[in-house]
């Protein structure tokens, strides 16, 4: 066992871990950070998808240990637990960009990664590739387009508002 | 309609969990002192197991247990059973091979389960696993349903000679040969439906426990329906009886269909828990799921379309070998002969149909129901003929389907199916015009000029779901009923729980049955809640699949919910002391017809319980009511996609240009929801069509057993959908529903082959079309540079 410190959700994290734990194993299990998800075995379907630094990562390509130090996101801590959700959050739910929920949390951290690298005015081309990391089964992907193109928008409305406060 | 009834484009209850990563998926359930599971699995497609050494792992630490075949069979672990009796065309009852849990003396495909590690932890499970040792003597093996029926090739069970299950076959062979006789022309061709891995994205889960002081098991599991589960790990594997097995199936991360079966893991976990007196948790990892979740289609078909002189379908025969794959799952047998050959007549008048469907056992995973099962197969049967005649008879596709379009109903089939509604000309003619088909022949000269192939393909689909009215699936061999239950609890301060014995895995039924109970009670949509999934809570009920939660699940509630109106005008009728027929239910409010007199909704409910002002004798307290309901017919939505693609003959590569939906799916109650199961279904089905197949080497190793080597569909494989729907009204339901979660995976295949084979002007194609396979395909017609025409 290795001991690790980080801040998850804006909580302070120290734990021991077996060194072959992933940052994934570390949320769910120790954590009960139930909300990340696994969909595979091989980094390819995105269900995981936290963001770490500010960054998009598949928390089951991460081992535990390698994140002393580090800032964790996940989808629990997107948006206060009693106050609004996120736009993004919204704007999924509001286009019907879900349906059995299981690829959600994953898509919603891509796509306000996909807002931060590439802006808020989003195209379907722009988007359909960036999702390339997460797989759905069961939308086609058409709502979950539309989601994040007004979740990207709203984002910035969310902002400029911010701003003028 | 109120703002939240029928018909409402209600934003779904369910989401707010899901956004906010608060959704309770079986995974994400632990039970205190529990163990975990980890299967050895057989690396071989097919081997005798000559011995299990197991002491090492025994030894290893963490460890609870290593069990196998011989302590399952030794406790008297009943087998896994497929649930519907096929006879053949000989008489004789299908062969079911005996199916245990843990494979026993002989493994018959890679992954069968041989034995299972118990250990404290995952991960000390997974390391005794490896030591675990297993002597195979490795036998010839046969994946090939082609192959599984010729001489010479190995013989997997003994139960079934020729690895042949059944041999079964529908309709008038000698008067569909003499129509055949005397046609003047007939469409001939060789169709393989590629097999199909579901992957839901949430991998299954089991999670075992026994309680020693009641005797009573509970499994916690990704299930489409725990009542069948429960009554077949009862009834058939002899866990434990009926009343003593709790099965819960919380949030599950989609079926498909995968998750209808009974799986050995389910009861390896509940066998488990009470032999190392632990609760015992499997979650599959993403290989498991492709090697042992139940695979879709695996048809090998002949098929011929008569036509006369007009271009009139006069006739259609096929011979199809179905691979079941090593053991029969659960409705695996139904799949490729009920569900497939009685859809042969798909929205065509035909008067004579004749279908023979050999299933076969191979060393590969069982197949069953997936997402269509059996109709996405008779679907790309119908709707490539029908193409591939119109082109070889020089007549519009479209123009050939509308002179063959059944046009009165009630309209019997000459393959059990009685069509009751449609207007299949209405969805043709709307999707026409929204693919703008009379712009094709403009956009393929632009498409040439960029050095492109254009192509346009149709499937005007039909499908049988609201499955099912129960004597009818029981005269044909079904082993259960197909009704559906609802059960409606009214609350003293008037807030309604329905539940019902459907379950949602992505559907989105807590919102779209509350809508009708909103829209019938006139209550906030906000103070109904549906619960499902718990046979400790709810009534037996047959769960979700075939499309049949709202033509089936919400009848029962409509059912239900009329008894509680009932019984709420009686309670109103002594609160307001009036005449029990003079009393009117609207919009929430019951009142005295004639009179200024009337009780809210919630005044009724509480007084219902309350008691005040009715005796016992006149009226028994409370307001729950429950229903069963079976259907008097199949339901037969149908419709028309039109896809059209553009092809890079230089690389072979496809792209969707174009795909219009138009669906008639009866009356829609979400139509947001509607529009997303077609999005869905038809991202499925492009699926099939371009990038998903399931392979399996000579040897019976699967060599697409990950996300790596399988191509799911990806958001940028994908266009933009244009869906619509037309409605007739279901006759033979209360609310008119005929179900939409299977039609785009019906529809799709044959959409995407007959636009692919229009662009490269050969039909021989094979799914999914990759961009190796059609460019293969233009070398071979000596074709690669697109015409202007």
């Amino acid at each position: 066992m290795a001991a690790v410190s980080l801040t998850v959700n804006g909580k302070p994290v120290t734990t021991d871990v077996d060194p072959r734990t992933l940052l994934v194993q570390l949320l769910r299990e120790e954590l009960r950070l139930t909300g990340t998800h696994v969909g595979c075995d091989t980094s390819q379907c995105g269900a995981c998808v936290v963001h770490v630094n500010g960054k998009a990562v598949k928390s089951c390509t991460v081992l535990a240990l390698q994140l002393e130090g580090a800032q964790v996101l996940t989808i629990e801590g997107l948006a206060p637990t009693d106050g609004p959700l996120h736009p993004m959050q919204e704007a999924f739910r509001e286009n019907h960009g879900l349906q059995c929920g299981y690829c959600t949390p994953g898509m919603i951290m891509t796509a306000v990664d996909i807002v931060r690298r590439k802006g808020h005015e989003l195209d379907d081309r722009t988007i359909r590739e960036e999702l390339e990391g997460n797989i759905c089964r069961c939308t086609g992907y058409h709502n979950i387009v539309k989601a994040i193109a007004a979740g990207a928008r709203a984002m910035q409305a969310g902002a400029a508002s911010q701003a003028a406060e | 309609m109120c703002a939240t009834g029928i018909g409402a484009a209600v934003r779904r209850k369910e989401d707010h969990r899901f956004i906010t990563g608060k959704g309770h998926y079986t995974d994400d359930i632990n039970q205190p002192g529990q163990a975990y599971a980890y299967f050895v699995r057989s690396p071989h497609a097919h081997a005798t197991i000559k011995s299990i050494e197991a002491k090492e792992a025994a030894r290893m630490p963490g460890v609870l247990g290593v069990l196998t075949g011989a302590e399952l069979a030794a406790d008297k672990i009943g087998n896994l059973i497929c649930g519907w009796m096929i006879h053949s065309k000989d008489g004789s009852p299908m062969k079911m091979a005996p199916h245990p849990a843990l494979a026993s003396g002989k493994a018959c495909f890679v992954g069968d389960p041989v034995a299972v590690v118990i250990a404290a932890t995952l991960a000390q499970a997974r390391d005794a696993a490896e030591k675990v040792k297993v002597d195979y003597a490795v036998l010839p093996a046969v994946t090939d349903p082609a192959q599984a029926q010729k001489s010479g090739v190995p013989q997997i069970h003994e139960v079934a000679p020729n690895n042949t299950i059944y041999q079964w076959h529908l309709g008038d062979a000698k008067a569909v040969e003499s129509a055949f006789t005397s046609a003047k022309h007939v469409t001939k061709l060789d169709l393989v439906n590629n097999r199909l891995v579901p992957n839901a994205m949430e991998p299954r889960v089991a999670i075992g426990d026994y309680d020693t002081g009641s005797g009573t098991f509970t499994l916690w599991n990704t299930s489409q329906n725990p009542h069948v589960a429960r009554l077949v790990i009862a009834a058939f594997v002899g866990m434990a009886p009926e009343h003593k097995l709790r099965v819960i199936a919380p949030d599950v991360g989609g079926g498909f269909g995968s998750k209808i079966f009974i799986y050995p893991e389910e009861v390896v976990a509940l066998w488990a828990a009470k032999r190392v007196g632990r609760p015992v948790k499997w979650t599959a990892e993403r290989s498991e799921s492709f090697l042992c979740d139940a695979h879709g289609r695996d048809h090998v078909t002949h098929a011929e379309m008569a036509f006369d002189a007009e271009g009139r379908i006069v006739a259609l025969r096929a011979k199809t070998v179905a691979n079941l794959g090593a053991y029969m799952s659960t409705f695996s047998s139904a799949v490729p002969t009920y569900l497939y050959a009685t859809l042969l007549s798909g929205q065509y008048e035909i008067p004579q149909i004749y279908c023979e469907v050999d299933a076969v056992y191979t060393n590969t995973g069982p197949v069953d129901a997936y997402r269509g099962a059996g109709r996405p197969e008779a679907t790309f049967v119908v709707e490539r003929l029908v193409e591939v005649g119109a082109r070889e008879m020089g007549q519009d596709p479209a123009e050939l389907r509308r002179k063959n379009f059944v046009k009165e109903f009630p309209h019997q089939t000459p393959v059990i199916m009685n069509y009751d509604t449609g207007d299949y000309n209405a969805s043709l003619k709307r999707a026409l015009e929204i693919a703008d088909y009379k712009g094709f022949g403009r956009r393929k000269r632009e498409s040439a000029r960029n050095g492109k192939l254009r192509g346009v393909g149709f499937s005007t689909y039909i499908e049988a779901c609201g499955i099912a009215p129960s004597a009818a699936v029981g005269s044909l061999g079904a082993g259960v009923g197909l009704w559906e239950s609802a059960e409606v609890r009214v609350n003293p301060t008037g807030s309604v729980e329905v539940l019902t014995g459907c379950h949602a895995h992505g559907q989105g039924h807590e919102t779209t049955f509350a809508q009708l109970v909103s829209d019938r009670l006139g209550i906030p949509i906000d103070n109904v809640s549906i619960i499902h999934g718990d046979t400790d809570k709810v009534q037996f009920g047959m769960g979700t699949y075939g499309s049949r939660s709202g033509a089936v699940g919400m009848s029962a509630l409509v059912k239900a919910l009329d008894k509680v109106e009932a019984k709420a005008k009686k309670v109103a009728a002594h609160m307001l002391e009036a005449a029990e027929g003079d009393i009117e239910f609207k919009d929430g409010k019951f009142s005295v017809a004639g009179t200024d007199k009337s009780a809210a909704w919630g005044e009724v409910a509480l007084n219902a319980y309350i008691a005040h002002k009715f005796s016992g004798q006149e009226l028994e307290p409370g307001l729950k009511e429950g229903a069963f309901y079976d259907p008097t017919n199949f339901t037969f939505p149908a419709g028309c996609h039109i896809c059209e693609v553009e092809i890079d003959p230089e690389t072979g590569n496809t792209e969707i240009a174009a795909w219009t939906a138009v669906d008639d799916f009866g009356v829609v109650v979400n139509p947001m929801i509607v529009e997303g199961q077609v999005h869905g279904g038809v991202a499925q089905g492009v699926g099939q069509a371009l990038y998903e197949g399931a392979v399996y080497d000579k040897d019976g190793q699967l060599v697409t057993g990950s996300l790596l080597d399988y191509c799911m569909p990806r958001a940028d494989h994908l266009p933009a959908l244009n869906v619509a729907t037309t409605v007739t009204k279901c006759p033979s339901n209360p609310l008119g529903i005929k179900g939409c979660g299977e039609a785009g995976a019906i529809a799709a295949p044959a959409a995407v082959i007959n636009a692919i084979t229009d662009a490269i002007g050969t039909e021989a194609i094979a799914m999914p079309a990759t961009p190796q396979a059609v460019w293969a395909a233009l070398k071979k017609a000596g074709r690669s540079l697109p015409h202007a025409a």
